[in-house]
Protein backbone atom coordinates (compact mmCIF):
# COMPACT_ATOMS: atom_id res chain seq x y z
CA UNK A 1 0.00 0.00 0.00
CA UNK A 2 2.71 2.40 1.08
CA UNK A 3 4.85 1.44 -1.84
CA UNK A 4 2.07 2.22 -4.27
CA UNK A 5 1.58 5.68 -2.81
CA UNK A 6 5.27 6.41 -3.10
CA UNK A 7 5.25 5.47 -6.71
CA UNK A 8 2.35 7.75 -7.50
CA UNK A 9 4.14 10.64 -5.85
CA UNK A 10 7.15 9.84 -7.92
CA UNK A 11 5.05 9.74 -11.04
CA UNK A 12 3.43 13.02 -10.12
CA UNK A 13 6.84 14.62 -9.78
CA UNK A 14 7.94 13.24 -13.12
CA UNK A 15 5.61 15.31 -15.29
CA UNK A 16 6.79 18.18 -17.43
CA UNK A 17 4.78 20.57 -15.28
CA UNK A 18 6.21 19.64 -11.91
CA UNK A 19 9.72 19.23 -13.29
CA UNK A 20 9.54 22.78 -14.60
CA UNK A 21 8.19 24.17 -11.37
CA UNK A 22 10.71 22.29 -9.25
CA UNK A 23 13.71 23.13 -11.39
CA UNK A 24 12.92 26.83 -11.41
CA UNK A 25 12.10 26.82 -7.70
CA UNK A 26 15.53 28.16 -6.61
CA UNK A 27 15.00 31.26 -8.72
CA UNK A 28 11.40 31.70 -7.52
CA UNK A 29 12.55 31.58 -3.89
CA UNK A 30 15.61 33.75 -4.53
CA UNK A 31 13.63 36.33 -6.46
CA UNK A 32 11.01 36.62 -3.72
CA UNK A 33 13.39 36.46 -0.75
CA UNK A 34 16.23 38.64 -2.02
CA UNK A 35 14.48 41.08 -4.33
CA UNK A 36 10.74 41.41 -3.83
CA UNK A 37 10.67 41.25 -0.03
CA UNK A 38 13.52 43.76 0.45
CA UNK A 39 11.96 46.07 -2.15
CA UNK A 40 8.64 45.99 -0.29
CA UNK A 41 10.28 46.64 3.06
CA UNK A 42 12.18 49.59 1.67
CA UNK A 43 9.04 50.94 0.01
CA UNK A 44 7.49 51.09 3.47
CA UNK A 45 10.63 52.66 4.97
CA UNK A 46 10.67 55.32 2.29
CA UNK A 47 7.54 56.69 3.98
CA UNK A 48 9.17 56.58 7.42
CA UNK A 49 11.58 58.45 9.63
CA UNK A 50 14.21 55.81 10.08
CA UNK A 51 17.91 55.72 10.95
CA UNK A 52 18.67 52.00 11.57
CA UNK A 53 19.20 52.52 15.32
CA UNK A 54 15.66 53.51 16.27
CA UNK A 55 12.48 51.83 15.04
CA UNK A 56 10.81 53.40 11.98
CA UNK A 57 8.08 56.00 12.52
CA UNK A 58 5.59 56.55 9.71
CA UNK A 59 5.95 60.08 8.37
CA UNK A 60 3.96 60.09 5.15
CA UNK A 61 5.49 61.94 2.23
CA UNK A 62 8.10 63.73 4.35
CA UNK A 63 11.09 62.07 2.66
CA UNK A 64 9.79 62.93 -0.80
CA UNK A 65 9.09 66.53 0.20
CA UNK A 66 12.63 66.73 1.54
CA UNK A 67 13.89 65.49 -1.82
CA UNK A 68 12.09 68.28 -3.68
CA UNK A 69 13.77 70.86 -1.47
CA UNK A 70 17.16 69.16 -1.42
CA UNK A 71 19.55 71.06 -3.70
CA UNK A 72 22.20 68.33 -3.40
CA UNK A 73 19.67 65.85 -4.81
CA UNK A 74 19.34 67.94 -7.99
CA UNK A 75 23.09 68.37 -8.12
CA UNK A 76 23.66 64.58 -8.00
CA UNK A 77 21.03 64.01 -10.68
CA UNK A 78 22.75 66.56 -12.90
CA UNK A 79 26.19 65.04 -12.31
CA UNK A 80 24.94 61.50 -12.96
CA UNK A 81 23.13 62.49 -16.17
CA UNK A 82 26.15 64.42 -17.40
CA UNK A 83 28.42 61.47 -16.70
CA UNK A 84 26.17 58.95 -18.45
CA UNK A 85 25.29 61.14 -21.43
CA UNK A 86 28.92 61.97 -22.19
CA UNK A 87 30.61 58.68 -21.34
CA UNK A 88 28.20 56.17 -22.90
CA UNK A 89 28.13 57.56 -26.49
CA UNK A 90 31.89 58.18 -26.40
CA UNK A 91 32.44 54.63 -25.30
CA UNK A 92 30.26 53.29 -28.11
CA UNK A 93 32.01 55.43 -30.73
CA UNK A 94 35.43 54.18 -29.62
CA UNK A 95 34.14 50.61 -29.47
CA UNK A 96 32.83 50.85 -33.04
CA UNK A 97 35.98 52.47 -34.44
CA UNK A 98 38.27 49.89 -32.86
CA UNK A 99 35.96 47.04 -33.86
CA UNK A 100 36.16 48.20 -37.50
CA UNK A 101 39.94 48.41 -37.22
CA UNK A 102 40.25 44.91 -35.79
CA UNK A 103 37.70 43.41 -38.18
CA UNK A 104 40.37 42.81 -40.76
CA UNK A 105 41.94 39.66 -39.44
CA UNK A 106 45.70 39.31 -39.40
CA UNK A 107 48.09 37.15 -37.41
CA UNK A 108 48.19 39.81 -34.71
CA UNK A 109 44.42 40.24 -34.28
CA UNK A 110 44.26 38.05 -31.18
CA UNK A 111 46.93 40.08 -29.41
CA UNK A 112 45.40 43.41 -30.45
CA UNK A 113 41.97 42.33 -29.27
CA UNK A 114 43.45 41.34 -25.91
CA UNK A 115 45.18 44.73 -25.56
CA UNK A 116 41.98 46.68 -26.13
CA UNK A 117 39.82 44.38 -24.07
CA UNK A 118 42.04 44.02 -21.00
CA UNK A 119 41.01 47.36 -19.41
CA UNK A 120 37.35 46.25 -19.39
CA UNK A 121 38.22 43.08 -17.51
CA UNK A 122 39.72 44.88 -14.54
CA UNK A 123 38.30 48.40 -14.93
CA UNK A 124 35.69 48.00 -12.20
CA UNK A 125 38.16 46.91 -9.56
CA UNK A 126 39.37 48.89 -6.59
CA UNK A 127 42.94 48.42 -7.84
CA UNK A 128 42.23 50.44 -10.97
CA UNK A 129 40.36 53.08 -8.98
CA UNK A 130 43.32 53.75 -6.69
CA UNK A 131 45.63 53.71 -9.71
CA UNK A 132 43.45 56.33 -11.41
CA UNK A 133 43.57 58.52 -8.34
CA UNK A 134 47.38 58.50 -8.50
CA UNK A 135 47.48 59.04 -12.27
CA UNK A 136 45.61 62.33 -11.95
CA UNK A 137 47.13 63.51 -8.66
CA UNK A 138 49.28 66.66 -8.52
CA UNK A 139 52.54 64.72 -8.84
CA UNK A 140 50.93 61.96 -10.90
CA UNK A 141 51.78 60.51 -14.28
CA UNK A 142 49.47 62.72 -16.35
CA UNK A 143 50.95 65.93 -14.99
CA UNK A 144 54.49 64.59 -15.37
CA UNK A 145 53.89 63.69 -19.01
CA UNK A 146 52.23 67.01 -19.81
CA UNK A 147 55.09 68.90 -18.14
CA UNK A 148 57.69 67.01 -20.11
CA UNK A 149 55.72 68.07 -23.19
CA UNK A 150 56.09 71.70 -22.16
CA UNK A 151 53.24 72.53 -19.78
CA UNK A 152 54.35 75.12 -17.19
CA UNK A 153 52.80 73.94 -13.91
CA UNK A 154 50.91 70.88 -12.78
CA UNK A 155 47.12 70.90 -12.82
CA UNK A 156 44.98 69.75 -9.88
CA UNK A 157 42.75 67.56 -12.05
CA UNK A 158 40.87 66.11 -9.09
CA UNK A 159 40.62 69.40 -7.22
CA UNK A 160 38.98 71.48 -9.94
CA UNK A 161 35.20 71.40 -10.40
CA UNK A 162 35.67 71.65 -14.18
CA UNK A 163 38.06 68.72 -14.62
CA UNK A 164 37.29 66.26 -11.79
CA UNK A 165 34.28 64.69 -13.53
CA UNK A 166 36.35 64.16 -16.67
CA UNK A 167 38.77 61.86 -14.87
CA UNK A 168 35.78 59.59 -14.15
CA UNK A 169 34.49 59.92 -17.71
CA UNK A 170 37.88 58.96 -19.14
CA UNK A 171 37.99 55.95 -16.84
CA UNK A 172 34.55 54.85 -18.10
CA UNK A 173 35.40 55.38 -21.78
CA UNK A 174 38.67 53.48 -21.32
CA UNK A 175 36.60 50.35 -20.68
CA UNK A 176 35.01 50.14 -24.13
CA UNK A 177 36.29 46.58 -24.66
CA UNK A 178 33.12 44.58 -24.07
CA UNK A 179 31.06 46.79 -26.42
CA UNK A 180 33.85 46.38 -28.95
CA UNK A 181 33.57 42.58 -28.78
CA UNK A 182 29.81 42.78 -29.28
CA UNK A 183 30.31 45.05 -32.32
CA UNK A 184 32.96 42.69 -33.71
CA UNK A 185 30.63 39.71 -33.62
CA UNK A 186 27.81 41.80 -35.14
CA UNK A 187 30.11 42.99 -37.94
CA UNK A 188 30.94 39.41 -38.81
CA UNK A 189 27.26 38.69 -39.41
CA UNK A 190 26.90 41.31 -42.13
CA UNK A 191 27.03 39.38 -45.44
CA UNK A 192 29.85 40.45 -47.76
CA UNK A 193 27.48 40.15 -50.72
CA UNK A 194 25.87 43.43 -49.63
CA UNK A 195 29.18 45.27 -49.97
CA UNK A 196 29.82 43.64 -53.33
CA UNK A 197 26.42 44.71 -54.60
CA UNK A 198 27.03 48.25 -53.35
CA UNK A 199 30.41 48.38 -55.10
CA UNK A 200 28.83 47.26 -58.34
CA UNK A 201 26.34 50.09 -57.94
CA UNK A 202 29.23 52.49 -57.50
CA UNK A 203 29.03 53.27 -53.79
CA UNK A 204 32.26 54.47 -52.17
CA UNK A 205 33.61 53.26 -48.82
CA UNK A 206 32.01 56.10 -46.91
CA UNK A 207 28.56 55.41 -48.38
CA UNK A 208 28.97 51.72 -47.69
CA UNK A 209 29.73 52.48 -44.07
CA UNK A 210 26.65 54.69 -43.57
CA UNK A 211 24.17 52.77 -45.67
CA UNK A 212 25.19 49.21 -44.85
CA UNK A 213 27.46 48.82 -41.84
CA UNK A 214 25.94 51.41 -39.53
CA UNK A 215 22.40 50.68 -40.56
CA UNK A 216 22.70 46.96 -39.90
CA UNK A 217 24.45 47.64 -36.61
CA UNK A 218 21.67 49.80 -35.19
CA UNK A 219 20.03 46.91 -33.26
CA UNK A 220 23.38 46.16 -31.62
CA UNK A 221 23.97 49.84 -30.90
CA UNK A 222 20.54 50.10 -29.34
CA UNK A 223 21.11 47.10 -27.11
CA UNK A 224 24.48 48.43 -26.01
CA UNK A 225 23.01 51.84 -25.38
CA UNK A 226 20.33 50.45 -23.06
CA UNK A 227 22.71 48.29 -21.04
CA UNK A 228 25.46 50.90 -20.80
CA UNK A 229 23.07 53.69 -19.88
CA UNK A 230 21.74 51.66 -16.96
CA UNK A 231 25.27 50.90 -15.85
CA UNK A 232 26.30 54.50 -16.38
CA UNK A 233 23.62 55.70 -14.00
CA UNK A 234 24.81 53.28 -11.38
CA UNK A 235 28.55 53.94 -11.29
CA UNK A 236 29.61 53.71 -7.67
CA UNK A 237 33.03 52.28 -6.79
CA UNK A 238 35.07 54.66 -8.93
CA UNK A 239 33.36 57.74 -7.56
CA UNK A 240 33.54 56.56 -3.96
CA UNK A 241 37.26 55.86 -4.13
CA UNK A 242 38.61 58.41 -6.59
CA UNK A 243 36.72 61.61 -5.81
CA UNK A 244 34.18 60.92 -3.04
CA UNK A 245 32.05 63.53 -4.78
CA UNK A 246 34.63 66.26 -4.29
CA UNK A 247 35.21 69.06 -5.09
CA UNK A 248 32.00 70.89 -4.13
CA UNK A 249 29.84 67.86 -5.04
CA UNK A 250 30.84 68.30 -8.68
CA UNK A 251 31.38 64.54 -9.02
CA UNK A 252 28.84 63.31 -6.48
CA UNK A 253 26.98 60.45 -8.16
CA UNK A 254 23.40 59.65 -7.23
CA UNK A 255 24.31 56.19 -5.91
CA UNK A 256 27.09 57.57 -3.73
CA UNK A 257 24.75 60.21 -2.31
CA UNK A 258 22.24 57.46 -1.58
CA UNK A 259 24.95 55.52 0.23
CA UNK A 260 26.05 58.55 2.24
CA UNK A 261 22.51 59.42 3.33
CA UNK A 262 21.71 55.87 4.39
CA UNK A 263 24.88 54.73 6.04
CA UNK A 264 26.91 57.81 6.97
CA UNK A 265 24.35 60.53 7.71
CA UNK A 266 21.82 58.21 9.36
CA UNK A 267 18.84 59.05 7.10
CA UNK A 268 18.02 55.52 6.04
CA UNK A 269 14.39 56.33 5.32
CA UNK A 270 15.49 59.12 2.99
CA UNK A 271 17.99 56.74 1.38
CA UNK A 272 15.21 54.22 0.74
CA UNK A 273 13.13 56.96 -0.91
CA UNK A 274 16.13 57.91 -3.08
CA UNK A 275 16.52 54.27 -4.13
CA UNK A 276 12.90 54.10 -5.27
CA UNK A 277 13.19 57.33 -7.25
CA UNK A 278 16.34 55.92 -8.88
CA UNK A 279 14.45 52.79 -9.86
CA UNK A 280 11.65 54.85 -11.38
CA UNK A 281 14.19 56.95 -13.29
CA UNK A 282 15.94 53.90 -14.72
CA UNK A 283 12.63 52.38 -15.75
CA UNK A 284 11.68 55.67 -17.41
CA UNK A 285 14.95 55.97 -19.34
CA UNK A 286 14.77 52.34 -20.45
CA UNK A 287 11.21 52.98 -21.63
CA UNK A 288 12.29 56.06 -23.60
CA UNK A 289 15.11 54.11 -25.24
CA UNK A 290 12.67 51.39 -26.27
CA UNK A 291 9.94 53.83 -27.33
CA UNK A 292 12.32 55.69 -29.65
CA UNK A 293 13.69 52.42 -31.00
CA UNK A 294 11.56 52.33 -34.13
CA UNK A 295 12.71 55.83 -35.12
CA UNK A 296 16.29 54.82 -35.82
CA UNK A 297 16.76 51.09 -35.38
CA UNK A 298 16.74 48.99 -38.52
CA UNK A 299 14.60 45.88 -38.18
CA UNK A 300 14.11 44.79 -41.77
CA UNK A 301 16.26 41.70 -41.55
CA UNK A 302 18.95 40.87 -44.06
CA UNK B 1 53.95 49.48 -57.53
CA UNK B 2 50.47 48.46 -56.41
CA UNK B 3 51.94 45.72 -54.23
CA UNK B 4 54.33 48.16 -52.59
CA UNK B 5 51.56 50.53 -51.75
CA UNK B 6 49.55 47.75 -50.16
CA UNK B 7 52.55 46.83 -48.05
CA UNK B 8 52.95 50.40 -46.81
CA UNK B 9 49.26 50.63 -45.89
CA UNK B 10 49.64 47.37 -44.02
CA UNK B 11 52.67 48.55 -42.04
CA UNK B 12 50.95 51.85 -41.17
CA UNK B 13 47.91 49.90 -40.01
CA UNK B 14 49.93 47.71 -37.67
CA UNK B 15 51.93 50.60 -36.26
CA UNK B 16 48.77 52.58 -35.61
CA UNK B 17 46.81 49.75 -33.97
CA UNK B 18 49.83 48.76 -31.92
CA UNK B 19 50.51 52.29 -30.70
CA UNK B 20 46.88 52.90 -29.74
CA UNK B 21 46.79 49.55 -27.94
CA UNK B 22 49.94 50.45 -26.07
CA UNK B 23 48.33 53.69 -24.87
CA UNK B 24 45.34 51.64 -23.73
CA UNK B 25 47.36 49.39 -21.48
CA UNK B 26 49.97 51.98 -20.51
CA UNK B 27 48.32 52.85 -17.17
CA UNK B 28 48.41 49.19 -16.16
CA UNK B 29 52.00 48.75 -17.29
CA UNK B 30 52.88 51.86 -15.36
CA UNK B 31 51.30 50.51 -12.19
CA UNK B 32 53.01 47.14 -12.53
CA UNK B 33 56.41 48.65 -13.21
CA UNK B 34 55.98 51.21 -10.42
CA UNK B 35 55.41 48.40 -7.96
CA UNK B 36 59.02 47.34 -8.60
CA UNK B 37 60.46 50.82 -8.04
CA UNK B 38 61.62 52.16 -4.69
CA UNK B 39 58.65 53.97 -3.13
CA UNK B 40 60.41 57.33 -2.96
CA UNK B 41 61.25 57.25 -6.66
CA UNK B 42 57.84 56.29 -8.07
CA UNK B 43 56.66 59.83 -8.70
CA UNK B 44 60.04 61.43 -9.32
CA UNK B 45 60.69 58.95 -12.13
CA UNK B 46 57.05 58.65 -13.21
CA UNK B 47 57.75 59.17 -16.89
CA UNK B 48 60.17 56.27 -17.25
CA UNK B 49 58.66 52.82 -17.30
CA UNK B 50 61.72 50.78 -16.35
CA UNK B 51 62.78 50.92 -12.67
CA UNK B 52 66.33 52.14 -12.02
CA UNK B 53 66.71 49.75 -9.13
CA UNK B 54 64.53 46.70 -9.37
CA UNK B 55 63.16 45.89 -5.90
CA UNK B 56 60.66 43.53 -4.32
CA UNK B 57 60.58 45.51 -1.09
CA UNK B 58 57.11 46.92 -1.88
CA UNK B 59 55.65 43.45 -2.07
CA UNK B 60 57.15 42.54 1.30
CA UNK B 61 55.89 45.77 2.88
CA UNK B 62 52.44 45.56 1.37
CA UNK B 63 51.97 41.92 2.25
CA UNK B 64 52.18 42.83 5.95
CA UNK B 65 48.76 44.42 5.55
CA UNK B 66 46.98 46.50 8.17
CA UNK B 67 46.48 46.17 11.91
CA UNK B 68 48.46 42.93 12.06
CA UNK B 69 46.26 41.30 9.41
CA UNK B 70 48.37 40.31 6.42
CA UNK B 71 47.28 40.25 2.81
CA UNK B 72 47.40 36.44 2.96
CA UNK B 73 44.21 36.63 5.05
CA UNK B 74 42.57 39.09 2.66
CA UNK B 75 43.34 36.89 -0.33
CA UNK B 76 42.07 33.83 1.50
CA UNK B 77 38.81 35.63 2.32
CA UNK B 78 38.36 36.79 -1.27
CA UNK B 79 39.03 33.31 -2.62
CA UNK B 80 36.58 31.75 -0.18
CA UNK B 81 33.75 34.18 -0.96
CA UNK B 82 34.34 34.13 -4.72
CA UNK B 83 34.57 30.36 -5.04
CA UNK B 84 31.59 29.48 -2.84
CA UNK B 85 29.39 32.13 -4.47
CA UNK B 86 30.49 31.06 -7.96
CA UNK B 87 29.79 27.36 -7.38
CA UNK B 88 26.34 28.31 -6.08
CA UNK B 89 25.61 30.61 -8.99
CA UNK B 90 26.61 28.09 -11.64
CA UNK B 91 24.82 25.09 -10.14
CA UNK B 92 21.57 26.86 -9.30
CA UNK B 93 21.51 28.74 -12.61
CA UNK B 94 22.01 25.56 -14.61
CA UNK B 95 19.04 23.82 -12.94
CA UNK B 96 16.82 26.87 -13.37
CA UNK B 97 17.94 27.23 -16.97
CA UNK B 98 17.00 23.61 -17.62
CA UNK B 99 13.53 24.28 -16.24
CA UNK B 100 13.12 27.30 -18.49
CA UNK B 101 14.55 25.71 -21.61
CA UNK B 102 12.93 22.27 -21.53
CA UNK B 103 9.72 22.34 -19.49
CA UNK B 104 6.37 24.01 -19.95
CA UNK B 105 4.57 24.87 -16.75
CA UNK B 106 1.98 27.37 -15.58
CA UNK B 107 3.52 30.74 -14.71
CA UNK B 108 6.60 30.19 -16.86
CA UNK B 109 6.14 33.38 -18.83
CA UNK B 110 5.80 35.53 -15.73
CA UNK B 111 8.79 33.89 -14.10
CA UNK B 112 10.87 34.36 -17.23
CA UNK B 113 9.90 38.02 -17.34
CA UNK B 114 10.90 38.33 -13.68
CA UNK B 115 14.27 36.84 -14.56
CA UNK B 116 14.80 39.38 -17.34
CA UNK B 117 13.73 42.17 -14.99
CA UNK B 118 16.24 41.01 -12.40
CA UNK B 119 18.94 41.46 -15.02
CA UNK B 120 17.95 45.09 -15.34
CA UNK B 121 17.69 45.57 -11.59
CA UNK B 122 21.23 46.23 -10.47
CA UNK B 123 22.90 45.88 -7.10
CA UNK B 124 23.06 49.62 -6.48
CA UNK B 125 19.29 50.05 -6.48
CA UNK B 126 18.89 47.05 -4.20
CA UNK B 127 21.71 48.15 -1.89
CA UNK B 128 19.58 49.82 0.75
CA UNK B 129 16.53 47.49 0.56
CA UNK B 130 18.72 44.43 0.87
CA UNK B 131 20.77 45.90 3.67
CA UNK B 132 17.66 46.56 5.74
CA UNK B 133 16.39 43.05 5.05
CA UNK B 134 19.67 41.34 5.94
CA UNK B 135 19.81 43.39 9.08
CA UNK B 136 16.43 41.98 10.07
CA UNK B 137 17.78 38.49 9.37
CA UNK B 138 20.86 39.28 11.50
CA UNK B 139 23.15 38.60 8.56
CA UNK B 140 25.07 41.88 8.66
CA UNK B 141 28.69 41.34 9.70
CA UNK B 142 28.87 37.84 8.24
CA UNK B 143 29.55 36.47 4.77
CA UNK B 144 25.97 35.22 4.41
CA UNK B 145 24.71 38.19 2.30
CA UNK B 146 27.71 37.72 0.00
CA UNK B 147 27.09 34.01 -0.51
CA UNK B 148 23.56 32.73 0.20
CA UNK B 149 21.63 34.72 -2.46
CA UNK B 150 23.93 33.39 -5.17
CA UNK B 151 22.82 29.83 -4.40
CA UNK B 152 19.32 30.89 -5.53
CA UNK B 153 20.19 31.92 -9.10
CA UNK B 154 19.49 35.60 -8.39
CA UNK B 155 21.71 36.79 -11.23
CA UNK B 156 19.48 36.61 -14.28
CA UNK B 157 22.48 37.01 -16.56
CA UNK B 158 23.69 33.48 -15.88
CA UNK B 159 20.24 31.91 -16.18
CA UNK B 160 19.76 33.70 -19.48
CA UNK B 161 23.17 32.63 -20.78
CA UNK B 162 22.56 28.98 -19.91
CA UNK B 163 18.93 28.90 -21.09
CA UNK B 164 20.14 30.00 -24.51
CA UNK B 165 22.83 27.35 -24.44
CA UNK B 166 20.46 24.52 -23.50
CA UNK B 167 18.06 25.55 -26.25
CA UNK B 168 20.89 24.87 -28.67
CA UNK B 169 21.17 21.23 -27.53
CA UNK B 170 19.09 18.99 -29.84
CA UNK B 171 15.82 17.84 -28.26
CA UNK B 172 16.16 14.43 -29.90
CA UNK B 173 18.61 13.51 -27.16
CA UNK B 174 15.95 14.18 -24.51
CA UNK B 175 13.36 12.21 -26.41
CA UNK B 176 15.66 9.22 -26.81
CA UNK B 177 16.44 9.22 -23.09
CA UNK B 178 12.74 9.54 -22.24
CA UNK B 179 11.93 6.48 -24.34
CA UNK B 180 14.66 4.59 -22.51
CA UNK B 181 12.88 5.40 -19.24
CA UNK B 182 14.83 8.42 -18.05
CA UNK B 183 12.95 10.88 -15.80
CA UNK B 184 13.04 14.66 -16.31
CA UNK B 185 15.62 14.92 -13.57
CA UNK B 186 17.63 12.08 -15.05
CA UNK B 187 17.69 13.92 -18.39
CA UNK B 188 19.17 16.93 -16.63
CA UNK B 189 21.73 14.89 -14.73
CA UNK B 190 22.79 12.48 -17.47
CA UNK B 191 22.35 14.49 -20.66
CA UNK B 192 21.98 18.23 -20.27
CA UNK B 193 24.45 18.74 -17.41
CA UNK B 194 27.42 17.07 -19.14
CA UNK B 195 26.62 18.83 -22.43
CA UNK B 196 26.36 22.30 -20.95
CA UNK B 197 29.81 22.32 -19.39
CA UNK B 198 31.16 24.96 -21.82
CA UNK B 199 28.47 27.43 -20.80
CA UNK B 200 29.16 26.66 -17.15
CA UNK B 201 32.83 27.45 -17.66
CA UNK B 202 31.90 30.77 -19.24
CA UNK B 203 29.54 31.44 -16.34
CA UNK B 204 32.15 30.53 -13.73
CA UNK B 205 34.67 32.91 -15.25
CA UNK B 206 32.30 35.85 -15.18
CA UNK B 207 30.92 35.03 -11.77
CA UNK B 208 34.37 34.59 -10.24
CA UNK B 209 35.67 37.84 -11.66
CA UNK B 210 32.60 39.81 -10.57
CA UNK B 211 32.69 38.33 -7.07
CA UNK B 212 36.42 38.97 -6.83
CA UNK B 213 35.96 42.62 -7.76
CA UNK B 214 32.85 43.08 -5.63
CA UNK B 215 33.36 46.14 -3.50
CA UNK B 216 29.87 47.38 -2.67
CA UNK B 217 28.73 44.15 -0.97
CA UNK B 218 31.87 43.85 1.11
CA UNK B 219 31.73 47.52 2.06
CA UNK B 220 28.20 47.11 3.42
CA UNK B 221 28.34 43.75 5.12
CA UNK B 222 31.88 43.02 6.27
CA UNK B 223 32.96 45.06 9.26
CA UNK B 224 35.96 43.31 10.81
CA UNK B 225 39.43 43.85 9.34
CA UNK B 226 40.36 40.17 9.56
CA UNK B 227 37.30 39.33 7.46
CA UNK B 228 37.99 41.87 4.71
CA UNK B 229 38.31 40.66 1.12
CA UNK B 230 41.08 42.13 -1.03
CA UNK B 231 38.90 44.81 -2.62
CA UNK B 232 38.06 46.33 0.74
CA UNK B 233 41.61 45.97 2.06
CA UNK B 234 42.97 47.90 -0.95
CA UNK B 235 40.68 50.78 -0.15
CA UNK B 236 42.47 51.19 3.19
CA UNK B 237 45.52 52.41 1.26
CA UNK B 238 43.36 55.39 0.27
CA UNK B 239 42.10 56.22 3.74
CA UNK B 240 43.48 59.52 4.98
CA UNK B 241 44.69 57.90 8.21
CA UNK B 242 46.97 55.38 6.51
CA UNK B 243 50.53 56.34 5.67
CA UNK B 244 50.92 56.83 1.95
CA UNK B 245 53.22 53.98 0.96
CA UNK B 246 52.47 54.11 -2.74
CA UNK B 247 54.93 51.36 -3.57
CA UNK B 248 53.14 48.91 -1.30
CA UNK B 249 49.79 50.11 -2.60
CA UNK B 250 50.73 49.47 -6.24
CA UNK B 251 52.28 46.12 -5.32
CA UNK B 252 49.09 44.87 -3.67
CA UNK B 253 46.90 46.38 -6.39
CA UNK B 254 48.97 44.48 -8.95
CA UNK B 255 48.54 41.23 -7.05
CA UNK B 256 44.80 41.84 -6.75
CA UNK B 257 44.29 42.06 -10.52
CA UNK B 258 46.52 39.06 -11.15
CA UNK B 259 43.72 36.42 -10.96
CA UNK B 260 41.56 38.32 -13.46
CA UNK B 261 44.47 38.85 -15.84
CA UNK B 262 45.54 35.19 -15.62
CA UNK B 263 41.99 33.99 -16.25
CA UNK B 264 41.74 36.40 -19.15
CA UNK B 265 44.85 35.14 -20.88
CA UNK B 266 44.22 31.44 -20.23
CA UNK B 267 40.49 31.32 -20.93
CA UNK B 268 40.07 34.16 -23.41
CA UNK B 269 38.11 31.95 -25.80
CA UNK B 270 35.31 31.32 -23.30
CA UNK B 271 35.16 34.97 -22.27
CA UNK B 272 34.90 36.29 -25.79
CA UNK B 273 32.23 33.72 -26.63
CA UNK B 274 30.27 34.60 -23.51
CA UNK B 275 30.24 38.28 -24.35
CA UNK B 276 29.45 37.95 -28.02
CA UNK B 277 26.67 35.41 -27.55
CA UNK B 278 24.97 37.03 -24.58
CA UNK B 279 25.92 40.58 -25.39
CA UNK B 280 26.58 41.68 -21.86
CA UNK B 281 29.17 43.65 -19.99
CA UNK B 282 32.49 42.19 -18.93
Amino acid sequence: MKKKKQRTLRQKLNTERSAGILCTLPFTIGFLAFMIVPMCISLYYSFCDYNILTPPVFSGLKNFKRMIEDSVFYQTLFVTFKFAIISVPLRLVFALIVAMLLFKSTKMTGIYRAMYYLPSIIGGSVAVAILWKRLFSLDGLINKILMSLGMKESVAWLGDTRTAIWTLIILAVWQFGSSMLIFLSALKQIPTSLYEAARVDGANGWQQFWKITLKLLTPTIHFNLVMQMINGFLAFTQCLIITQGKPLNSTLFYTVYMYQQSFLFGSTGYGAALAWVMLALIAFITWILFATKKLWVYDGGL
Amino acid sequence: MMKNRKKIVNVVYHIFVCAAGFIMIYPLLWMIMSSFKETSTIFTTATSLIPEHFTLENYANGWKGFAKVSFATFFKNSLFISIVATVGTVLSSSIVAYGFARCNFPGKKILFAAMLASMMLPAQVLMIPQYLWYQKLNWVGSYLPLIVPYWFAVQGFFVYLMTNFIEGIPRELDEAAKIDGCSYYGIYRRIIFPLMVPSMITGSIFSFMWRWDDFLGALLYVNKTEKYPVSLALKMFCDPSSSSDYGAMFAMATLSILPAVLIFFCLQKYLVEGISTSGLKG
